[in-house]
């Protein structure tokens, strides 16, 4: 089932923040593992913002493929961090020899190309390093995004986060936003890639909750991009559905929940707009979503969003004082990251409902 | 002893029997009158019998005629099992039995003309595919069931070509989207269509009762069921009615009744819920349709403006040369009759080249098709070669399947709904078969030979009555013959239809429930299993074991 959350700050946070807010969550996961992807950066990529940065998990070979096939496409690395571990005996985690984040600077030819297209860059070189690393069995390739990084490993939270030295703020990684979950796996293995967060040319999201339309949206979304790939995830239906409507299709936000819980027939019809949703309903009725599921996404632009299943079977809440605000499966994550917040301005979204915490952090509620 | 010939025909060449016991029989004749097809017959017979009428025993033998019923012992008149004469005697003294030992296939062509019956197909019937598959995915803890009782539900399905999200003619304006354009006409109703039988196969009671219980459907329960008019046109009165709106009106190869319905066309107050071009049916591929001459009659002649004759439909429509065409016929008929308002849709028999079609139709740039009605094998008709009948079609369930994989694999699955027939509700549980469609990519099904049950047909699979062919029908639904018409109750027939999609919906509902679906589970095949490994790996559904 999972447990999952978000923080958003006007100042840089160090990732302990994120485990205080999900560690209380004990009940909802069972330490098999622990994510998150931070962006808008400072620490220790503070000053590569503008560059892509690659996170990695692997092993010796694979660390070498990476880096062949990155010299051989002429991305040079300028900037690298790499965790030392702290391998205390009796951690229950299963790492991997090499954690790997490197900023690169762009091929010569692409500087000075647009931003789409340095994005599609972006989006095909991680899915080369992908098949490259899968055929090998060297290893996993997480993000490969400007001022983005991810860490995704297998394990107790509290052991991973003790391993990466996660407990120690000293400042190397910072983020003013973080996107996390303590796993609770319902799959039949662990598979690595099945954790969330999931990430997607700048679309970050992750969910707890079930996909009953899963084959449906999976079937469907195969073909809408190349990037649309792998599946291990129930949840991974939710990221595509929200980077094809809003980045490949270009509609509003808004429309995203239209698309995957979409209004009743009876209702769209004595609405203004139900030409807009009708149609929307009926030609995206294949990237509908069912089951109980709550999502929680972070958008290029660094906004964050939440909004839950058309029944509002699984539960969220958001809350925050004047410089951060975060969003938590349970309320005592926020009591234990932000006791001084009044609780009674805590929002608890309904079925109906998207919040929105903009890049000022300004927070935005919507009736669908 | 009369003479005979071994080529003499003996009630035990047909294949049904008329049992008859004297000694209940009261002689009141009510079998006899109830016979439409005239297999009995009253007769006298000449009996010898023994009596001893005195104290002491004095037995003499004493000759007398008695009145009998008697089976007559010709094709002409063979007993087709109907039951009538069983259902309407009241001393259970008659009653009908299937005969193991018929020679029928074999004297049933004599005068050189092939055989031909009404009914259903009876290959492969025994052994549904359907009924080897089963709601395998139950919701449980992880992903909570829904009440069926009291959850709400979206049981609609579109008729009519959906766009592919790219195409949607929006526009943005600021954080809104508006509709700058115009889209093909999609009308979402009830996922069951009644399914095309014209007035001509029906009699006009039973295409009344049909029509009935769709109005009251909508109307009364507001379930949006549509019924395909069938080829052979529609009443005038209904046609400027309100009631126009439920009504798919068919156009098929025969033409049959367009003229009329392009003259009511300037008095229609409403659209009609959609156009249907059947090429061709699932019973009888590649066979036309066949209106026995004594089927036509005056007003299905006036309807249809024809004459007192067998009325054949070809094969397909004969203009046509190509998928193409049939699209270009699409366009016309749209364009011309009703201005791109009403969705039109195609209906072919289930085949080796269904998939073809169906590709390229979706590939059409002009996004006209508004839906593929796939009709398999099992489908009924109201007349055709038993040839074509027992031998030719494809069953509907794998066909339907590839479809829908041949949409996926080109990420256009919905844009050309699919609906799907021919066999729905055989067992007499067409929920469960509907839900299973669904789940293996229908957006909706038609049926047609389930509501003829329900008005009272008998005829079954294995060659009981099947006789809508000869227009003597003994419930009254498939004939036009005044006096057995009459048989049929409207009203009790279109409550029949009503109460059946009412328990119908129930079903459905009870279905979509566990899976946890609120919406039509189009294409969630994840929620299938069976227990044959051949039917697993065809339809691409979980094995279990």
């Amino acid at each position: 089932m999972c447990r999952i959350g978000a923080i958003k700050s006007k100042n840089p946070l160090h990732p302990s923040q994120a485990l205080h807010l999900m560690l209380p969550q004990q009940e909802g996961h069972d330490n098999s593992g622990f994510a998150m992807v931070m962006q808008d950066l400072e620490g220790e990529f503070a000053d590569f913002k503008a560059k892509p940065l690659l996170s990695l998990a692997c092993k010796q070979d694979g660390l070498k493929l990476v880096q062949d096939y990155m010299d051989a496409n002429n991305f040079a690395p300028i900037k690298e961090y790499i965790p030392k571990p702290n391998r205390i005996a009796g951690l229950d985690i299963q790492a991997l020899p090499y954690y790997v984040f490197r900023a690169y600077e762009y091929p010569e030819y692409y500087r000075h190309r647009s931003q789409a297209e340095k994005e599609e860059l972006l989006v095909d070189t991680r899915l080369a390093l992908r098949q490259i690393l899968e055929e090998a069995g060297e290893g996993y390739v997480f993000s490969f995004w400007p001022d983005v990084l991810t860490l995704k490993e297998i394990g107790d939270p509290a052991d991973i986060a003790t391993y990466f030295r996660l407990w120690e703020d000293n400042g190397d990684l910072m983020a003013r936003n973080i996107v996390v979950q303590c796993r609770q796996n319902t799959n039949y293995e662990v598979v690595r890639y099945a954790a969330h967060p999931f990430f997607l040319q700048g679309y970050t999201l992750c969910a707890n909750g079930e996909n009953t339309f899963y084959t449906k949206n999976k079937e469907y979304q195969k073909s809408l991009h190349r990037g649309y790939i792998g599946f291990e995830s129930d949840s991974q239906n939710f990221l595509y559905t929200l980077h094809y409507v809003h980045r490949q299709l270009n509609w509003p936000l808004v429309y995203y929940k239209h698309v995957i819980t979409p209004l009743p027939f009876d209702e769209i019809e004595r609405r203004p707009d139900r030409q807009v949703l009708g149609a929307i309903r009926q030609s995206l009725g294949h990237l509908e979503i069912n089951g109980p599921n709550t999502i929680i996404a972070m958008l290029p632009d660094g906004s964050m969003m939440t909004c839950c299943d058309s029944k509002k079977l699984r539960p969220v809440v958001i809350g925050g004082d004047s410089t951060t605000i975060a969003i938590s499966s349970e309320v005592c994550g926020l009591h234990a990251i932000l006791p001084g917040r009044d609780p009674e301005k805590d929002i608890y979204p309904n079925e109906r409902e998207v919040v929105l915490i903009k890049p000022d952090m300004e927070v935005e509620r919507w009736k669908q | 002893m009369e003479t005979v010939k071994t080529q003499d025909i003996s009630a035990n060449d047909l294949p049904w029997k008329v049992e008859w016991s004297s000694d209940r029989c009261t002689m009141c004749g009510s079998c006899v009158a109830a016979c439409t097809f005239q297999a009995i017959e009253a007769v006298v017979e000449r009996r010898s019998i023994t009596v001893s009428t005195g104290t002491v025993p004095d037995p003499s033998r004493r000759h007398l005629a008695a009145p009998a019923i008697k089976q007559k012992r010709s094709i002409a008149h063979a007993c087709v099992g109907c039951g009538m004469c069983e259902k309407v005697c009241p001393n259970q003294a008659i009653r009908t039995e299937r005969n193991a030992d018929s020679r029928a296939n074999l004297l049933a062509r004599s005068g050189g003309a092939p055989l031909k019956r009404g009914g259903r197909a009876n290959l492969g019937t025994a052994d549904r595919v359907l009924d080897k598959i089963v709601v395998g995915r139950i919701s449980q803890m992880t992903d909570p069931a829904l009440d069926s009782e009291r959850h709400t539900f979206d049981v609609l399905a579109p008729f009519g070509r959906v766009l592919p999200p790219s195409q949607l003619p929006f526009s943005i304006n600021g954080e809104s989207l508006e509709m700058n354009g115009k889209m093909p006409p999609v009308n979402w109703i009830y996922p069951v269509i009644f399914s095309d039988m014209s007035i001509g196969a029906l009699s006009t009671r039973a295409w009344e009762a049909v029509a009935m219980a769709t109005a009251y459907l909508n109307e009364k329960y507001g379930m949006p069921i549509r019924m395909s008019s069938g080829e052979g046109g529609m009443p005038v009165k209904l046609m400027e009615s309100d009631y126009l709106k439920y009504s798919i009106i068919q156009i098929a190869s025969g033409h049959f009744g367009w003229n009329r319905i392009i003259k009511a066309m300037p008095k229609m107050k409403v659209e009609p819920g959609g156009i249907l071009i059947k090429i061709g049916q699932g019973a009888k591929p590649g066979d036309g349709g066949l209106l026995p001459a004594a089927k036509v009659a005056e007003h299905v002649q006036a309807i249809r403006g024809v004459p007192k004759a067998d009325l054949m439909s070809p094969p397909n429509h004969q203009g046509l040369y190509s998928i193409e065409e049939s699209v270009q016929k699409m366009h016309m008929s749209l364009n011309a009759a009703f201005k791109f308002r009403v969705p039109v849709a195609i209906k072919c028999a289930a085949s080796a080249t269904s998939v073809s079609v169906y590709n390229n139709l979706l590939r059409d740039p002009y996004y006209i098709c508004g839906g593929f009605f796939l009709d398999g094998i099992q489908g009924g008709t109201g007349a055709a070669n038993e040839v074509s009948l027992d031998h030719t079609g494809h069953p509907i369930v794998s066909k339907l399947r590839e479809c829908y994989q041949a949409a996926v694999k080109q990420g256009r699955q919905g844009q050309i709904p699919l609906w799907a027939g021919g066999g729905v509700g055989m067992t007499g549980n067409a929920a469960a078969d509907v839900f299973k469609m669904i789940c293996l990519g229908a957006n909706g099904v038609f049926m047609g030979k389930l509501l003829a049950q329900l008005l009272g047909c008998v005829g079954n699979e294995r060659g009981r009555c099947n006789a809508c062919n000869t227009g003597l029908c003994p419930t009254g639904i498939c004939t036009q013959d005044p006096r057995l018409v009459k048989r049929l109750d409207i009203d009790k027939g279109a409550q029949n239809i009503v109460d059946y999609m009412l328990a119908f919906d129930s079903e459905l509902r009870k279905l979509m429930a566990p899976v946890g679906n609120s919406s039509l589970p189009v294409g969630r095949s994840d929620a299938l299993v069976t227990t044959d490994k051949a039917v697993a790996d065809k339809l691409a559904i979980q094995y279990a074991c």
